[in-house]
């Protein structure tokens, strides 16, 4: 395909406050190219593309598209319905998806006037009917979209775009809700679509798709460019150097034989409301020195066992036991005194109490301790210089230890978390979703933690959407799928992406 | 149970339960748009006031029945551009909001009253709605008893809710009404304003709402009273969760009540001597809440109802 540039994004800035998301950036996509759009969270990926598609008003630049007559337009800014004149179809991380109305009514909502009697239905069924069968994209069109599967909703996103006659296609972190399965049939689609001239591009922060699937990358950080390459001059190192400015060490951990079982769930069993929230006869056992990697997709029935670890959920039926006796009184308190260490998912919300500080929260764990309270009253000079060495230790920065917790950033708040936990030596650590979010640099710390508590001899669970993690990180994984556990014989990624989806292998 | 039997056979009592459901039709109906487009309207009942003063009022200074309910239309169209202002661009609290219009929509009304008429002991009367006699129709056994002895402003109730249901499941705008109070994000992404359409279903379903107040003074009634709507508004804020957001059901619900508040009125007639009367005023109420517990635990809520939405926040 010759290269023919279709858009320029010219010198694009936005401030939000005192934070510069984006600086001066531009980028030239050229006709049916993917371009991959690289950096780390909060780098201003997503910020750029909302700009892109009119939901921010850039504070400076402008954005040229090309007409039908091959000349440069400007783009009207600030302006979904001009993006989308333009031909700019935006599918967003979160989808803009109506779950009350069928995947038909939300592909042509908004595309026909308003204030008509009727809907013409017929020519919009054929039209999406024919994109269906030259895209590859298939998803079923007249039940509620609250009833389709993540995957289907996605379809239905990108279908929501072509059916606006997109001719640029803009996809936010796209694979991050996907099994690699349904993540590879979604690039051979969009492969499929480029080469009927559909330009490209995908925000993401997995190296393996940006190598695999895309022609040409930019990488941002701190809001700027900083960089552009031919993919098939890149590397993972090279992109690596350019996301965080200089060659991170990736967590290798040294795997010690496991010692022996410290924890073990037998034949649990929770009913919650829908399988999302249950648990049907899992057995599990933790050793000592291991880490146990849980993965699949979430929604699974991850957070009903972290919470069943965390004593917020009793059994219905089976039993946990520590070190072969069976905990009599589960509740949240009593698991921290028998040595569980808790790093939930929600970490704003379930990790720390936002409007205490971040002293308080340090020891919020621990009120009982003499040390902290002498009959009920606090002992803030020790609390304090608890959390004064625990900060400076776990390099938790914010605007001080004396102010509320929910104005640290979420990777201070994970290493405000981590820093309660493991300064208690838990015998028993659970991390949940420990990285979703993070940047690298905070990920890090919280993976070499995780390896500290697993050589000193505990015994880790860590639940993670994230294979890479998994991989990388555990000692023995299995696979959560429909409120069930399934051990793994394999450790090859296409093996438990498979699990994860569902078949068997 | 024979004086029941007996009760529910008489036409009378089907045109009353009819008569009586009404003024809930149109409060459901408006209550079901504005909530349906992600916004609760508590204001209701202030409005319910306004709708009965204000066309009642209007009738009486001569600007004639229709007049009077274009008037009441209006007014009840103004609270709900009050309402849709605080709630939808400013982003307030639906609850707080909606109680404050109540209370505002309430104090003006009877202070326009007391302001205009200072004097009066017994208020003045209009010559409010006639029953509607058509020929032929109204001749026909029993249903023509039922139909025909209710004035124009049933019927407009009753045509609303297939206009509302027509628009809602019919058009290209009722199906940006349900998704923008679904997941307004869905309805900016198509480069629809979710502010338009959510403020334009608040002001729509305010002048519903204040139809069922002129209902009240100028069919049912003939003049205008303090605390006449007695909590007709609260009554169709629940029928809006019976009805789960629909117009058929929500229909179905207030005919229910007028039903429930018709038999009572005669059962009290009956058994008065029996049981004392409180009981009876009580029953409508009692089983309104009785139905609504079978019917809200499988309620399936707009999921966008009392979230708001900011622009260029996402």
């Amino acid at each position: 395909m010759e290269a023919s540039t279709v858009l320029k994004l010219n010198g694009l800035a936005k401030r939000f406050g005192s934070i510069l998301a984006n600086d001066d950036v531009t980028i030239h996509l050229q006709k049916g190219e993917v371009l991959a759009l690289l950096g780390e969270n909060g780098a201003g990926k997503t910020t750029l593309m909302n700009m892109l598609f009119g939901h921010y008003l850039p504070d400076s630049g402008n954005i040229e598209i090309k007409s039908v007559n091959d000349d440069f337009v400007p783009l009207e800014l600030g302006n979904p319905s001009a993006a989308l004149t333009a031909g700019i179809g935006m599918v967003h991380q979160h989808f803009t998806l109506a779950e009350n109305i069928t995947a038909f009514e939300n592909i042509t909502l908004g595309a026909e006037p308003l204030f008509s009697l009727r809907r013409n239905q017929r020519k919009a069924e054929k039209k999406i009917n024919n994109i269906m069968s030259n895209s590859g994209l298939e998803a079923p069109l007249d039940i509620p979209v609250g009833r389709l599967s993540v995957g289907e909703r996605q379809r239905v996103e990108i279908l929501k775009a072509l059916y606006r006659d997109a001719h640029i296609l803009v996809l936010d972190e796209p694979t991050a809700v996907l099994t690699p399965q349904e993540a590879d049939a979604l690039f051979s689609n969009l492969r499929r679509m480029t080469k009927q001239g559909l330009s490209v591009i995908f925000i993401t922060h997995k190296m393996r798709e940006v190598l695999s699937f895309s022609d040409r990358l930019v990488v941002l950080r701190h809001g700027k460019n900083v960089g552009s390459m031919e993919t098939s001059n890149a590397s993972e190192k090279k992109i690596a150097r350019l996301m965080v400015g200089s060659e991170t060490q990736k967590v290798f951990p040294k795997r010690i034989t496991p010692g022996g079982p410290i924890l073990s769930l037998n034949d649990i069993s929770v009913a919650g409301r829908s399988k999302r929230d249950s648990l049907q006869n899992i057995s599990l056992t933790l050793k000592s020195h291991e880490i146990l990697g849980i993965a699949g997709i979430s929604g699974n029935g991850q957070n009903v066992l972290a919470d069943l670890i965390s004593g917020l959920v009793l059994p219905d039926k089976g039993s946990i036991l520590l070190k072969g006796v069976a905990i009599q009184n589960i509740n949240p308190l009593n698991m921290i005194k028998l040595g569980f260490g808790r790093i939930p998912e929600d970490r704003h919300r379930q990790g720390i109490v936002g409007g205490l500080s971040v002293s308080e929260n340090m020891v919020i764990e621990r009120l009982d301790d003499p040390l902290i309270q002498n009959f009920g009253f606090l002992r803030s000079s020790v609390i304090n210089d608890n959390a004064q060495t625990l900060s400076e230790k776990y390099d938790v920065r914010g605007p001080g230890i004396d102010q509320a917790s929910r104005l640290l950033s979420g990777g201070n708040i994970q290493k405000l978390i981590l820093a309660r936990v493991f300064e208690q030596q838990p015998k028993i650590i659970l991390a949940n979703q420990p990285t979703r979010g993070l940047d690298m640099g905070a990920a890090s710390d919280v993976q070499r933690h995780l390896i500290e508590a697993r050589d000193r001899g505990g015994g880790v669970i860590l639940i993670s959407e994230d294979l890479d993690e998994i991989l990388g990180l555990a000692d023995r994984i299995v696979v959560m799928r429909d409120a069930n556990l399934h051990d793994v014989n394999s450790s090859s990624r296409e093996a438990i992406g498979l699990m994860m989806a569902g078949e068997s292998v | 149970m024979i004086d029941i039997l007996n009760i529910l056979l008489t036409d009378s009592f089907w045109a009353a339960s009819l008569r009586i459901a009404t003024p809930l039709i149109f409060g459901v109906l408006g209550a079901l748009i504005c909530e349906r487009s992600g916004t609760l309207n508590l204001g209701i009942e202030g409005i319910f006031v306004v709708g009965a003063m204000c066309g009642w009022m209007a009738t009486w200074l001569g600007a004639g029945l229709w007049g009077g309910i274009l008037v009441a239309f209006l007014c009840g169209a103004f609270f709900g551009l009050i309402h849709a202002l605080l709630t939808v661009p400013l982003g307030l609290s639906q609850h707080v909001s909606g109680l404050g219009i109540t209370l505002f929509a309430t104090s003006v009304s009877y202070f326009t009253y007391r302001t205009a008429l200072p004097d009066v002991s017994s208020p003045p009367r209009i010559e409010p709605f006639q029953p509607l006699d058509i020929p032929i129709l109204s001749d026909l056994p029993f249903i023509g008893l039922v139909l025909f002895q209710q004035t124009a402003l049933t019927w407009l109730a009753l045509i609303m809710v297939l206009l509302v249901w027509y628009v809602l499941n019919r058009t290209n705008l009722g199906l940006a009404i349900k998704a923008v109070g679904d997941n307004p994000n869905s309805v900016d992404a198509q480069g629809l304003s979710v502010y338009a359409i959510r403020m334009w279903a608040i002001v729509i379903g305010s002048a519903l709402m204040a139809l069922g107040g002129a209902f009240l003074t100028m069919s049912a009634f003939d003049a205008f009273f303090f605390g006449m709507v007695n909590g007709r508004g609260w009554v169709c804020i629940a029928l809006v969760i019976f009805a789960s957001w629909r117009p058929g059901k929500a229909l179905i619900g207030a005919l229910l009540f007028g039903a429930f508040d018709a038999l009572q009125v005669r059962l009290q007639t009956e058994m008065g001597a029996l049981v004392p009367g409180q009981v009876f005023l009580m029953a409508p109420y009692v089983l309104s809440i009785a139905a609504l517990v079978i019917a809200a635990r499988s309620a399936d809520y707009p999921r966008a109802l009392l979230t708001p939405w900011y622009k260029g926040q996402r």
